[in-house]
């Protein structure tokens, strides 16, 4: 059966089916991401002062990634350009290069970003406790200069203090790699251990410590934490707000009693408000530029029969494939600042 | 495969669908695409820069980053939507379709408003905002 409209326009709507169809897709796609990107806004303005995270993305990155983006916008208006004036050759290259663009920005998402976010360790300080943490948190000199308080300790999770018998966790510490010593002092009249990675580089990792103290007989009393150097010096004026590259953490480690802690993850989405909308967001954006990759391939791999027999059709799908991607890079426009720099 | 049913056509050019996009149409709009991309690359570097500005500080007041850097992501989402998505010389019909999502959308941002008149108790955002 043919269908009408697929090529060209309809009189009425000048349009043919296919752009009809992907702008109003298109239109429900600002509603969907609309209503996230709302919900952004009520988590923010409902955060308590300091507990609105700034600085904990790598910048660099995100600007390298948003650069990615923006020339692929790029190269699929070329690659639909391309076909336009029916060169083939061109467009393969146009449309390849999208597709190495939208397969790099995963990449350095999935395996780069991401992953360096779930071994990080933050831990929030319960509010009555902050001055005894002044040294790590510097809120008098936050707040002399006016700015929000810190509320919480990040770096890398060094060691984690628990009382327990070493039989306890014997089995847990050989299966995860980690060293288990005596410590100085007694709890309950049971025996304190320090357990750390056996690799010193590794650290015990924030998820590995939440199956640790949840094993039976494991009472945690506090963290060892390599700290990030806004926490080893927080009175310095050059911590007071995030720089472009991220700083490398501090050789300081800091001692965080688990009893003065209101919560404690890694970078994770139950970190924070901030790190479940940041997740939820960029992830439902990577979808996308995942679903716009395997169009592009479709298009790539097995395009060249179509546009021997129509290469109007074939330009027609390109440009409803390349409006699908502009939006997503237009989606990320707002992402990058919102999350990144804000 | 559906294109099976789809006429071979002879045309090596577009002209003939009257989309208004000619050869000639095309090949001076390419030069535009590297301009706009090349412009969105420097709003890019615009924007990572001025967030290290603290401009609630210089000018006094709150949220100034925040003004500016969406300012300048409207900005740089407008130009998307005009020149690489065609939206600048598209049909009525897109135009109604967006109005529509638009509408809504903004609808949505305004209730967010509503923490003006109920705010969150003992959050930063009830006194700064």
């Amino acid at each position: 059966m043919q269908i009408p409209h697929e090529v060209t326009a309809r009189p009425d709507t000048g349009l043919y089916n296919a752009k009809l169809g992907i702008w109003l897709f298109l239109a429900s796609e600002v509603m969907l991401f609309g209503g996230l990107f709302s919900a952004y806004v009520f988590l923010r303005v409902g955060s308590d002062d300091g507990y609105w995270p700034h600085g904990l993305l790598n910048v660099p990155i995100g600007t390298f990634n948003t650069a990615v983006l923006i020339a692929s916008s790029v190269t699929v208006v070329m690659a639909w350009a391309s076909l336009k004036m029916r060169q083939w050759n061109k467009y393969k290259l146009y449309m390849g290069l999208t597709i190495l663009a939208g397969v790099l920005f995963l990449f350095i998402k999935l395996y780069v970003e991401w992953p360096a976010k779930f071994v990080h360790f933050g831990a929030f300080i319960k509010k009555d406790k902050w001055t005894e943490y002044e040294q790590y948190l510097g809120n008098k000199h936050l707040a002399d200069d006016g700015r929000p308080p810190r509320a919480e300790i990040t770096g890398h999770l060094e060691a984690v203090e628990i009382a327990a018998t070493e039989d306890a966790v014997k089995a847990f510490a050989e299966d995860h790699q980690l060293e288990v010593k005596p410590s100085e002092g007694k709890e309950g009249g049971e025996h304190t251990l320090i357990v750390e990675a056996k690799e010193e580089k590794e650290g015990v990792g924030p998820f590995t410590a939440e199956k640790l103290i949840k094993l039976p007989g494991v009472k945690p009393l506090a963290f060892e934490v390599k700290l990030d150097e806004v926490n080893a010096d927080p009175n310095d004026p050059k911590n007071d707000r995030p720089t472009f590259w991220q700083r490398p953490l501090s050789e300081k480690v800091g001692r965080i009693k688990f009893e003065d802690i209101s919560s404690w993850s890694a970078f994770a989405p139950k970190h924070s408000s901030y790190f479940a909308v940041y997740f939820t967001i960029t992830g439902l954006h990577g979808a996308h530029v995942l679903a716009g990759v395997i169009v592009f391939c479709y298009f790539f791999f097995f395009g060249e029969k179509l546009y021997r027999k129509n290469p109007e059709h074939m330009a027609n799908r390109v440009e409803v494939g390349g409006l699908f991607w502009h939006f997503v890079d237009l989606v990320w426009i707002f992402v990058f600042p919102i999350f990144y720099l804000l | 495969m559906s294109d099976t049913h789809t006429p071979a056509t002879s045309a090596p050019v577009a002209e003939a669908h009257g989309d208004g996009h000619s050869h000639d149409d095309i090949a001076r709009h390419v030069k535009g695409y590297m301009i706009v991309g090349g412009a969105l690359l420097f709003c890019t570097v615009l924007t990572v820069a001025l967030s290290y500005v603290d401009f609630d500080k210089m000018i006094g007041g709150h949220n100034w980053n925040f003004i500016i850097a969406m300012i300048l992501a409207t900005f740089k989402a407008g130009l998307v939507a005009a020149i690489f998505m065609h939206l600048k010389q598209e049909k009525l019909t897109i135009w109604q379709f967006l109005l529509v999502a638009a509408f809504f959308c903004t609808g949505l941002f305004l209730l967010t408003l509503l923490h003006w008149v109920d705010p969150i108790f003992g959050t930063s955002r009830s006194t700064h905002f």
